[in-house]
């Protein structure tokens, strides 16, 4: 056995593991933390398939950012367990029903000879696989390219649009004025006063 | 050496290069950690200076035996759990705090040879690891079960996310100007002589970021994850002992790694400021400090470690709503002008820095 292959089984094992964990686990936390060893591992393994660039942007996007405001909000929330398990045994029906239908589905891929392609060779040393996938979208898929990314600009606009209220008993200080005052006439106001005379005059 | 060669020969080939591995780690932990305490020791001796005091000065000679004492100290003291804490998560959030705060160290190149990992996407690779730290804060604050952890992870978390943002773009307009994501070709791009550093073209990404450089380890004046004044110790209030410390480790190794990417990313890394003066070079022994080499990357560290100690001496802590203000309203839009004119100067074919 080769030293990618331990290392491969490592991940894989891991992967297996933590996305067992994420639907079984009873703390909401926990799951949380469960999903990210799933995305660490699994990045792991996609680098061991020469997708490196891809490994390390899944690290970056979902561990990095997206799993950081899921933790955000799963904290925030109180969430009680009793209540979400209420309905376990009138919804398995549904459950089954869906699980089965993805088996069928994955099954049917993975038994058709669409996918029995040549094993690929391994790319030479020095192949860089973020220049090769940014010739790739800079050049070909240009135009889809950036019309996918107005539409995650438009939703992102339109959910902070949305979200967004102005709160009318909020106090918060607005920090770009009080950076701008001025040392003489912001700050200090000079009061000319008459001298009081001395007691007893 | 024959006895040790021939062992050598039964051991199975993948064990042989976990081994290689492994002891190449030890030699980059190893000093790190080493590195770690002395820099406790240099803050509290220059911030001691700065204010007119001697620092710590009675254990050892001139105090040199301080951070010993206190590792000491902190290894023997007891680890303290709150009562209702969640156990598991209480005592792997130090640990989620350090090990990205070392892992990044894998990728660092400390002279042409002297390197753990030469990958492609070292730059992303350090910007991926460098979003784990702030998991660490989070799942300490939550696991604490107190209200002050969890409000400083809740400021931190939000600080360290906003300013991932701005350090991101400083690092695109490196990329653009290396042309590579390789840390070795990015410091070989700015070989020549000292003014082809990348500090003079990109010095506005330079200053942004060191700045959220300093923000992402949660330091002065961007401490408010530990604002003593308002929430106590801020998110390790509930740690005690070795866990602390753990913390306190992942705290001044990402301040040692942001001072050395700093170094290699802008100011040439291991390249000498000296080079292109080659009758410098050529002298018979100081040649060698004159030439490329570790030695230069370890002084620019120094210099960015010290600005850190200077800074924390000098400024009052920021507020909160005006740390968001400078990461979102000031940083953030200072970068795109500058990689926007950085494009227009490359496609224009801007010698010598940006061909």
């Amino acid at each position: 056995m080769g030293f990618e292959q331990v290392v491969f089984y490592l991940f894989a094992t891991v992967l297996i593991a933590a996305a067992i964990s994420v639907v079984t686990v009873r703390n909401p936390v926990y799951a949380a933390l469960f999903l990210i060893l799933a995305f660490f591992s699994s990045s792991a393994t996609w680098i061991m398939m020469e997708a490196e660039f891809l490994g390390v942007v899944l690290i970056l996007v979902y561990v990095g950012a997206v799993m950081v405001l899921f933790l955000f909000v799963i904290m925030m929330l109180d969430i009680n367990l009793e209540v979400i398990r209420e309905g376990f045994m009138r919804y398995l029906p549904v459950g089954i029903l869906v699980a089965v239908a993805i088996a069928a589905e994955m099954i049917l891929i993975l038994a058709s000879d669409k996918l029995d392609k040549p094993m690929p060779q391994p790319a030479p040393a020095d192949y860089d696989n973020t220049k090769a996938l940014g010739e790739v979208l800079y050049t070909q898929y240009v135009y889809p390219f950036e019309i996918a990314a107005v539409i995650l600009l438009v939703a992102m606009i339109a959910a902070i649009v949305l979200t967004h209220r102005k709160r009318s008993r909020s106090k918060s200080q607005n920090p770009s004025l009080q950076v701008r005052v001025t040392k003489g006439s912001d700050r200090v106001r000079l009061v000319k006063m008459k001298s009081e005379g001395k007691v007893g005059e | 050496m024959e006895f040790f060669s021939s062992i050598w020969g039964f051991v199975p080939e993948w064990l042989q290069i976990l081994i290689v591995i492994l002891l190449k780690i030890v030699a980059i932990i190893l000093p790190l950690i080493l590195a770690v305490a002395y820099t406790t020791y240099a803050e509290r001796k220059i911030i001691g200076y700065m204010q007119d005091r001697l620092g710590p000065n009675r254990v050892g000679p001139k105090g040199w035996l301080q951070p010993i004492a206190d590792t000491v100290k902190l290894m023997f003291k007891e680890i303290l759990q709150p009562t209702k804490a969640s156990v598991a998560v209480f005592y792997i959030a130090p640990l989620l705090a350090l090990a990205p705060a070392l892992i990044v160290w894998a990728v660092i190149p400390f002279s042409e040879t002297m390197i753990l990992a030469d990958i492609n996407v070292g730059l992303l690779f350090i910007l991926a690891i460098a979003s784990l730290d702030v998991f660490g804060i989070i799942l300490a604050g939550w696991a604490s079960n107190s209200k002050y952890a969890i409000l400083s992870s809740l400021r931190a978390g939000a600080q360290v996310v906003s300013y991932e943002i701005a350090m991101g773009f400083a690092l695109v307009g490196v990329l653009m100007a290396a042309g590579s994501l390789n840390l070795n070709d990015i410091i070989k791009a700015q070989s020549g002589n000292i003014t082809d550093w990348f500090v003079w073209p990109l010095f506005g990404l330079f200053a942004v970021f060191f700045i959220s450089g300093v923000a992402e380890t949660n330091r002065a004046p961007f401490d408010v994850a530990e604002g003593e004044s308002e929430i106590v110790a801020g998110f390790h209030v509930e740690y005690s002992g070795m866990a602390f410390a753990l913390f306190f480790l992942a705290e001044y190794a990402s301040m040692l790694m942001v001072s050395t990417l700093a170094g290699v990313l802008f100011l040439g890394g291991w390249l000498s400021p000296f080079q292109g003066l080659d009758f410098l070079i050529d002298l018979p022994i100081i040649g060698m400090f004159f030439g490329n080499g570790v030695h230069w990357l370890l002084l620019k560290t120094a210099f960015f470690i010290f600005l850190y100690f200077w800074f924390r001496a000098t400024f009052p802590r920021y507020r909160y709503d005006q740390i968001m203000r400078l990461g979102w309203k000031i940083l953030i839009p200072v970068t795109l002008v500058w990689i926007f004119l950085e494009g227009a100067a490359i496609a224009l074919g801007w010698k010598p820095w940006l061909s």
